[in-house]
């Protein structure tokens, strides 16, 4: 087998796609604040669904306190919605997003990987790095990334103190799935 | 398969080798200098030489804006154009007024939707009240219909608030042609199918589809966009009404295709893109349009790749398709063989008889696209996904097949590479 077919089907994306972690939703706890989020990749079908819980005690920093979810595609795709859940389970959201924006930069790194402190900060999704080698592929990673990222847009996590001025929930007015930083001015 | 008196049909070694010598890009390598294996060509087809150069020469000696101008360019140009369509329409058993050129079978698809939907509304007078279609009418498909010959068909349906039926497939694969007298009703305006899944690869039984159809006075249409490029197809001996095929997929360009129709149907039918090209007497308020296939024709086409198609339509001919479905056949005995390979189930029909070379098939506990990854990584081209056909793949209860579909220039050893290759697969994820 060639070395770029290994760099990106690495034992830690193997073991992790043969038994992922998050998978199988978990019951919400009642009063808390959550989300969901359906994505699928059009080209080859596959889907997820992904539901996340978060702490919202703190209001100043909301943290996800659960992520779960159900779904089927590739070992790429399973793998990466395992690892984040690893990742980002107990983060504050915020961190969440940086680590997805980080992600992100990785896929688009073309195999060549991120400065080495950014990397520590990814911990196992610097795996991924040999997928970013096949274009092909990048979106099976991104799957959960999007419906992480989804998540966080939809359920109202993002409207926190520091946007008092938006008094509806953001269930009556969604972001668009694709800024959903944007009403993070403070960020 | 077919036979002759003397010689079994097919390619002679020999033969295969100067078919293959005809395809330069068949000559390159991939993935760190690997010899490339292309099993793809159910998606798009390589594209011999004898095509690229015409495209060439054509802009070289011949460009000019075809049926108009009066100076020699512009009739070299047209004649091209024209020979073009006489050829293809040879190809496929049709006259050349019958053969309309569109951008691919897409668009022949729904350029047929289309002018329907004109005719429900009144487009096209007295002549294409027969196409109307009322809340109520039926048009019925087949669960293994690609993309292209479904949706189009819904939005129809949308349109006008005619109902889907459909027909079921088998667990071969194999569309329930048995159901034809309960699917096909008097309420039935329309029947599309497909001659040849591009997944299971089981060929269609025309014959009984087209008479019960004509029965109810239903209007047929043929998807022969796989069975074209590989199969001797005669639309005239078929007698559907309307068949659309690609270009790319048969050794032509991309960016061109062909929609069939019968004469007296297209002369009734009403345009659909409005324009230039297509008109015969235009004024302030209105317009005459000329006849087919003109009339289906606004705006300037895409010459370059006509003429390129119909050198493509020869050069398949000078192989002729009786041989080149003897060779596609034997390949598709041998890529059946991988059903042997422990965890690998085929989707369609295990036998090589009324089916193409083209295999779908799963890899039990691996996934289709790591399927293709490992048999990217040896060089080998095959497709991964739905192949645009989500309804059948939900039929099967699966989201993706890996598929390995065959042309002319297909050898033996790419076929034997390809069963190595994918012998391998499940030792690669650890799976037993």
């Amino acid at each position: 087998m060639s070395s770029s077919l290994e760099q990106m089907y690495q034992q830690v994306i193997l073991d992790h796609a043969k038994s992922p972690h998050g998978r199988g939703f978990v019951d919400l706890s009642e009063g808390h604040l959550h989300g969901e989020s359906h994505q699928i990749n059009p080209t080859c079908g596959d889907e997820v669904t992904m539901r996340v819980e978060f702490d919202t005690a703190d209001p100043k920093v909301p943290t996800i306190s659960s992520v779960s979810w159900e779904g089927q595609g590739c070992s790429i795709s399973q793998a990466s919605l395992s690892v984040l859940t690893d990742l980002v389970t107990g983060a504050p959201v915020a961190e969440s997003e940086h680590l997805g924006d980080l992600f992100r930069q990785l896929m688009q790194s073309r195999g060549k990987g991120l400065d080495e402190d950014l990397e520590d900060e990814l911990g196992d999704a610097t795996a991924f790095t040999g997928v970013a080698q096949f274009p092909a592929r990048i979106k099976c990673a991104l799957l959960g990334w999007a419906a992480l990222r989804d998540t966080l847009a939809t359920s109202g996590v993002l409207v926190g103190p520091s946007a008092t001025t938006a008094d509806q929930s953001s269930a009556d007015t969604p972001l668009p799935a694709q800024s959903p930083q944007a009403p993070q001015e403070n960020r | 398969m077919t036979t002759t008196d003397t010689v079994r049909a097919g390619l002679s070694a020999t033969e295969l080798a100067a078919v293959r010598a005809d395809f330069p890009l068949l000559a390159r390598t991939v993935r760190g200098g690997r010899p490339l294996v292309y099993l793809d060509s159910g998606a798009t087809s390589q594209k011999p030489q004898v095509v690229l150069d015409t495209e060439v020469d054509f802009y070289e000696e011949r460009n000019a804006a075809v049926h108009r101008g009066a100076h020699q360019l512009a009739e070299e140009a047209t004649e091209a154009f024209e020979d073009a369509r006489s050829a293809v329409a040879r190809f496929v058993g049709a006259d050349a007024d019958e053969i309309v050129w569109t951008s691919g079978a897409t668009a022949a698809i729904n350029l047929v939707t289309y002018a329907l939907s004109n005719a429900t509304i009144g487009r096209g007078g007295e002549a294409a009240r027969r196409f109307a279609l009322a809340p109520g009418d039926e048009i019925v498909l087949t669960e293994a219909e690609h993309h292209a010959n479904l949706v189009p068909w819904q939005e129809l349906a949308a349109r006008t608030g005619a109902v889907l039926r459909w027909f079921g497939v088998d667990d071969d694969g194999r569309i329930r042609v048995d159901e034809a007298d309960s699917v096909i009703t008097e309420r039935t305006r329309v029947v599309a199918f497909t001659h040849a899944s591009n997944v299971t690869g089981a060929i269609t039984p025309v014959a009984p589809i087209v008479a019960r159809a004509k029965e109810v006075g239903a209007l047929t249409f043929l998807d022969a966009c796989q069975s074209v490029p590989h199969l001797p197809v005669d639309l005239h001996a078929l007698d559907v009404d309307f068949a659309a095929f690609s270009g790319h997929k048969m050794l032509g360009p991309t960016g061109i295709g062909a929609l069939y129709g019968r004469r007296e149907l297209l002369e009734a039918l009403p345009p659909v893109t409005t324009g230039g090209s297509m008109i015969e007497v235009v004024t302030m308020t209105e317009a005459t349009y000329m006849p087919p296939p003109q009339r289906f024709e606004a705006g300037t086409q895409a010459v370059a790749q006509i003429v390129g198609l119909g050198v493509a339509a020869q050069y398949l001919d000078e192989l002729g398709m009786e041989n080149v479905a003897a060779h596609e056949h034997d390949l598709a005995v041998e890529l059946l063989s991988i059903a042997d390979i422990p965890g690998v189930r085929i989707i369609g029909p295990a036998v090589p008889e009324d089916r193409l070379a083209v295999v779908s098939f799963v890899v039990e506990g691996v996934h289709a696209h790591d399927v293709g990854q490992v048999l990217d990584a040896a060089g080998i081209a095959v497709r991964v996904g739905h192949h645009c056909a989500q309804p059948l793949h939900r039929r099967f209860g699966i989201a993706a097949t890996a598929r390995a579909s065959a042309s002319v220039y297909t050898t033996s050893e790419d076929v034997t590479a390809f069963r190595e290759g994918l012998a391998g697969v499940r030792a690669f994820f650890s799976v037993d």
